[in-house]
């Protein structure tokens, strides 16, 4: 003989069951329609892909001290700051590359930004405006935001730290006429040296940089 | 000047900080030695009056202090906590940098002592010495020449490095990070000579600039020498032209020595040689 309280709460709990089901299956029914319904402000074209264009890099060579011209076919963005990024990181690979003639660790990943700005010399530049456009006097300075364990691992030397940073600007410039000027940063804040020697506190000219950094005496 | 003449002349003051005699001083006795030799002469008064007249004026060509000694600094980089760069070392083991620069100063100013050129290191240990202590100590010096000395394991031979500011005016009153833009013409003109000597002892060279903290805030002909092994990069320290391979260092020391006493012999012959602040 089962007792009435236990047949009354059997049903309770029964009744409770059903509407839970119903309820879950109700909000199973809008969570889908709310998944659907999101699909729909997906992109719906692939990414466009930068076109290809020639880039000149500079690179180093330790034997004689001097940079080296050379054109190489790339995808560069049309914005300013991520064509130069993109620039410089080629240019970083190849130092990372097994046999280069100015071995330097880390590649394209020890560069994190480059910001161009109006450079301070420019006519009627405002300070901070129109980043990543050059100066109305078509005058940049490029701040090149590098990776703390890229400026950890680079080999100390004066020679080729020089070189690295020679490179850089010469390589900039070359592909950004505009950039007149380039600061360094290491994971966003200045830094005395890249690896003990070469000063990263003061602002280079890319006008000092092209050509060679030094040269052989006979 | 004879002693026993030497003895007539006036006797400087016990104590006195200085033990030589002042021109007018040496006037005077030569005048009164000339005055008791010849007092029955009739000419005595006339010379009397004459020779002061004409031994002042002679005097007073001759410089009234010792030539300024020429006077290099060493400055071994890096020390202390700041190790500088890891060299190879004999048996595959590692050399400090910081080590390498204090050893071959040392060496350098033994080489540069024995031939009379005053020294002035900036470290004599291990000690850590900011750039500004540095280009400080090589600033009191007044020094004719200041030698940064670094070694890396990139590149081979000798690297000489000058300063990158661009050539300024000498000024009273000079910026400390700028200092150096006064002295670029007297740093080239070292740094030739450097070259020159280091070429004629068959070590490769390679000249360029950079910025250097340390450099840029000195008032002297200054060169950073990086030293670098003979053959190409990778060679061991212990191997014949390696970085730490005696023979090369004594080479490249031998070689700055030279090159020293020839700026010194240049120092003599102000033509030779550009003024601070002069446009290269």
């Amino acid at each position: 003989m089962i007792p009435r309280y236990q047949t009354v709460i059997f049903v309770i709990l029964l009744a409770a069951s059903i509407v839970m089901g119903a309820v879950l299956w109700h909000l199973l029914d809008r969570a889908h329609q709310r998944l659907l319904a999101g699909e729909d402000s997906a992109p719906t074209r692939a990414p466009e892909v930068a076109p290809v264009e020639q880039a000149t890099l500079m690179a180093a060579d330790d034997s004689d001290d001097s940079l080296e011209t050379r054109v190489l076919s790339l995808p560069l963005p049309a914005e300013p700051g991520a064509r130069a990024r993109a620039v410089l990181g080629r240019l970083l690979d190849l130092y990372a590359a097994p046999g280069a003639a100015h071995p330097v660790p880390g590649g394209a990943q020890g560069i994190v930004d480059v910001f161009l700005l109006p450079a301070k010399n420019g006519t009627d530049a405002e300070p901070g405006a129109g980043g990543g456009s050059p100066s109305p006097s078509g005058q940049s300075l490029a701040v090149v935001n590098l990776t703390a364990a890229f400026a950890n691992g680079h080999p100390s030397g004066i020679e080729t730290e020089t070189l690295t940073i020679l490179s850089i600007c010469a390589t900039l410039h070359a592909n950004l006429p505009q950039v007149a000027e380039v600061r360094f940063l290491v994971d966003g804040l200045p830094r005395a040296t890249l690896a003990g020697h070469a000063d990263l506190t003061r602002t280079y000219l890319t006008s000092e940089s092209t050509g060679t950094a030094g040269g052989d005496q006979p | 000047m004879r002693w026993s003449e030497r003895m007539l002349l006036p006797v400087p003051q016990i104590g006195a900080a200085r033990d030589r005699f002042s021109p007018c001083e040496a006037v005077k006795g030569r005048t009164a030695l000339f005055a008791r030799r010849f007092a029955w002469k009739p000419f005595t008064a006339l010379a009397a009056i004459f020779l002061p007249l004409v031994s002042i004026a002679a005097l007073a060509q001759a410089p009234s202090t010792p030539a300024p000694r020429f006077v290099v600094v060493l400055d071994a980089a890096h020390g202390g906590d700041d190790a500088g760069a890891k060299l190879a070392g004999p048996d595959g083991s590692t050399e400090l940098e910081k080590d390498f620069t204090l050893q071959f100063s040392v060496r350098l100013r033994s080489l540069l002592t024995a031939r009379g050129i005053g020294v002035v290191t900036t470290r004599e240990s291990d000690v850590t010495l900011d750039a500004d202590r540095r280009a400080e100590i090589a600033n009191h010096a007044n020094a004719q020449a200041c030698l940064v000395l670094h070694a890396a394991m990139s590149g081979s031979g000798v690297h000489l490095f000058l300063s990158s500011l661009p050539p300024a005016q000498r000024a009273v009153l000079v910026p400390w990070k700028t200092a150096q833009a006064a002295w670029v013409a007297r740093s080239v003109a070292l740094a030739g000579m450097l070259n020159s000597a280091l070429n004629h002892a068959g070590v490769k060279v390679t000249i360029g600039r950079t910025a250097l903290t340390t450099i840029d805030s000195m008032t002297c002909p200054a060169v950073a020498v990086e030293v670098a092994p003979q053959q190409a990069a990778g060679s061991f320290s212990g191997q014949s032209g390696g970085i730490g391979d005696s023979a090369y260092q004594a080479q490249v020391a031998e070689a700055i020595a030279a090159g020293l006493l020839e700026w010194r012999s240049a120092s003599d012959r102000p033509a030779e040689i550009p003024a601070e602040g002069q446009y290269p």
